[in-house]
């Protein structure tokens, strides 16, 4: 019987026959860890263990509280460098960008399986990783064995046809996707892309995609490794990674979802869940105080792009601010060498520091009492960003562009 | 077997409700997190529950972050267990690895300050208050096995490996 991406990629991690049901133990890839969640996960591992598994196979973050808003943090910082230090594997520290894109540019391959301390680890997705997010305890235990358990998750086939159209994004089909299965719709599951729409994607988009995949409640969302994954892998330096990695033509899907993407317009998602995916057209009009284009989801180079070209000899509503921050060190640089970040500027944008900045309500934007913001983030749960009398909308960076420029949720085709 | 009162709470409770982002810097510092779990909604939790009580939640339990923290901070407040209809993927781990029982199973008709016992072996609840009983879906046995630990660290230590 054919097997499906998670079938296939679990079965080359476990040297069993990995069919969807399955306890299986997997081999690991790469470990990581951020500085939310690194820090229990740590103490968890000193309890037991020594060494790390493989220092090569393991890295650290800096990027949620960074830099530093306060001692408590710094201390946590201090503790994660320090451990750095003594097991000699990698950090990055502040200032270098969200785990899950640094992972994307320099550590994952297809057919790997990763394991990140973080939720939205099932990113790396886009390049035909099995990437899954876990809790600090069981990435303590990865840290030091290198593998770990999973139960190989039955596929749900995304088949993606057609063509976005004028100020549609990926982004909107992410939140129209999701709208479509429900926050619990694919708990335990895979999601797995497919169709000539799919293949057509580039891989700031297919990451977009598999970030997303999480807030279905999925445990992976993997898309099959082709020429334009070896193409991001070239561009990066790391051709040595790519293998081809696809499903069997005869492959058993739990369900098939079909999703003719030239029938989308953009999309947002209403406080305080990611499943009330909504036309825009039904919310325009709604003020907005705080805009922020980046985060894991949309901070890449493409999406600072389509927010340039919105904001291009434009200024930010006076009642709105803009904080923009790209995902990596590397997307600063090229936004800076395009002059991107000029633009911002005479936008009147703030540009932050790459990280995740305001996304989880730690630092750098925090919402005030009442205040509306449309984000590009993922989710916008009550109190994510840290006040929970705010309200957050999430949207495409098209859109978020449109809402700093009118002070309202606004349909970007008008600016494009 | 394991006893205790339900506590009552709504579908879609997120990792943000139980404890949320702005209370980052406290994640070292387990008993200064603890005091604001689930403050956002349900702002009288920390008052009104009992040690042993066992939360009975609607879908979707936990959704959300990976935070460990959101499993742990539940615990250190006294809950034994939670039962819910569904359990968000990465919570459900997550407690289990911490050794607090999580179990899915249908919550519709459990009441607030219901008497509940739970035996996981028989894979059931019994609502004494209400003289039903309910069956519980099929936990993994590596699950089963870890909880019996009291959660992975004991696991990993008795057996080495996974045993599965
Ligand atoms: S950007 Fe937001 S969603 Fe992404 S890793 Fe950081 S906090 Fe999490």
């Amino acid at each position: 019987m054919g097997k499906t991406l998670a079938e296939k990629i679990l079965s080359l991690k476990s040297g069993l026959d990995a069919v969807a049901g399955r306890i299986v133990v997997a081999q690991v890839d790469l470990v990581f860890l951020q500085d939310g969640t690194g820090p229990l996960s740590i103490r968890q591992f000193e309890k037991e263990f020594k060494k790390v598994f493989d220092p090569q196979r393991v890295a650290l973050f800096i990027d949620h509280a960074s830099p530093s808003p306060r001692k408590e943090l710094s201390g946590d910082h201090i503790f994660l460098r320090h451990f750095a230090r003594k097991q000699d594997c990698r950090l990055y520290d502040v200032g270098e960008g969200v785990c899950h894109q640094l992972v994307a540019e320099e550590l994952a391959g297809p057919g790997n399986v990763i394991l990140g301390a973080d939720s939205h680890t099932s990113t790396a997705g886009g390049l035909g990783a099995f990437a899954c997010g876990m809790g600090s305890t069981d990435i303590a235990v990865a840290l030091a064995l290198g593998e770990t358990w999973l139960r190989v998750p039955q596929s749900f086939k995304v088949e993606l046809e057609g063509r976005l159209g004028k100020g549609v994004y990926t982004k909107d089909l992410a939140l129209h996707l999701i709208g479509k299965i429900g926050a619990d719709g694919a708990t335990y599951k895979a999601l797995e892309f497919g169709g000539d729409m799919a293949s057509d994607m580039d891989i700031s988009s297919r990451l977009t995609l598999a970030n997303m995949c999480v807030e279905t409640g999925a445990k992976a969302g993997l898309f099959p490794s082709d020429e334009v994954t070896r193409e991001f892998l070239r561009s990066q330096g790391r051709e040595n990674c790519f293998i081809p990695v696809s499903p069997d033509a005869d492959a058993v899907y739990e369900h098939m979802i079909k999703v003719n993407v030239s029938k989308l317009e953009p999309t947002v998602s209403l406080p305080h869940a990611v499943d009330t995916a909504s036309p825009i057209e039904e919310v325009k009009g709604m003020r907005v105080d705080q805009v922020c284009i980046g985060t894991c989801t949309n901070g890449r180079l493409p999406d600072l792009e389509v927010a340039a070209t919105i904001l291009k000899g434009r200024k930010c509503h006076p009642h709105t601010r803009l904080l923009i921050t790209p995902a990596s060190r590397r997307i600063f640089q090229e936004a800076l060498g395009l002059g991107l970040l000029q633009i911002f500027m005479e936008a009147g944008a703030v540009i932050l520091p790459p990280g995740c900045a305001s996304c989880v309500g730690v630092h750098q934007g925090i919402l005030g009492d009442g205040e509306v913001c449309l984000s590009t983030a993922n989710r916008n749960f009550q109190g994510r960003m840290g006040n929970p009398s705010s309200f957050i909308y999430l949207g495409s960076p098209a859109s978020a562009a449109a809402a700093a420029v009118k002070g309202e949720i606004a349909d970007p085709r008008e600016f494009l | 077997m394991l006893e205790g009162k339900a506590y009552r709470m709504a579908d879609n409770i997120s990792t943000d409700h139980i404890i949320p982002g702005r209370f980052f810097h406290l994640r070292s510092n387990l008993p200064e997190l603890a005091k604001h779990v689930l403050e956002d909604a349900d702002p009288n939790f920390k008052q009104k529950v009992k040690a042993g009580d066992f939360l009975v939640a609607g879908k979707n339990f936990g959704l959300g972050s990976s935070r460990e923290h959101a499993a742990l901070v539940l615990k250190l407040s006294g809950i034994g267990g939670i039962l819910a209809h569904s359990v968000a993927r990465i919570f459900y781990r997550n407690a289990i690895n911490i050794g607090l029982p999580v179990v899915i199973c249908d919550t519709h008709n459990v009441s607030h300050g219901d008497e509940l016992h739970l035996d996981l072996r028989k894979g059931v609840v019994e609502d004494k208050t209400q003289g039903t009983t309910l069956s519980l879906s099929e936990v993994p046995q590596v699950m089963l096995d870890i909880l019996a630990c009291g959660g992975l660290l004991p696991y990993i230590k008795k057996y080495g490996r996974f045993n599965v």
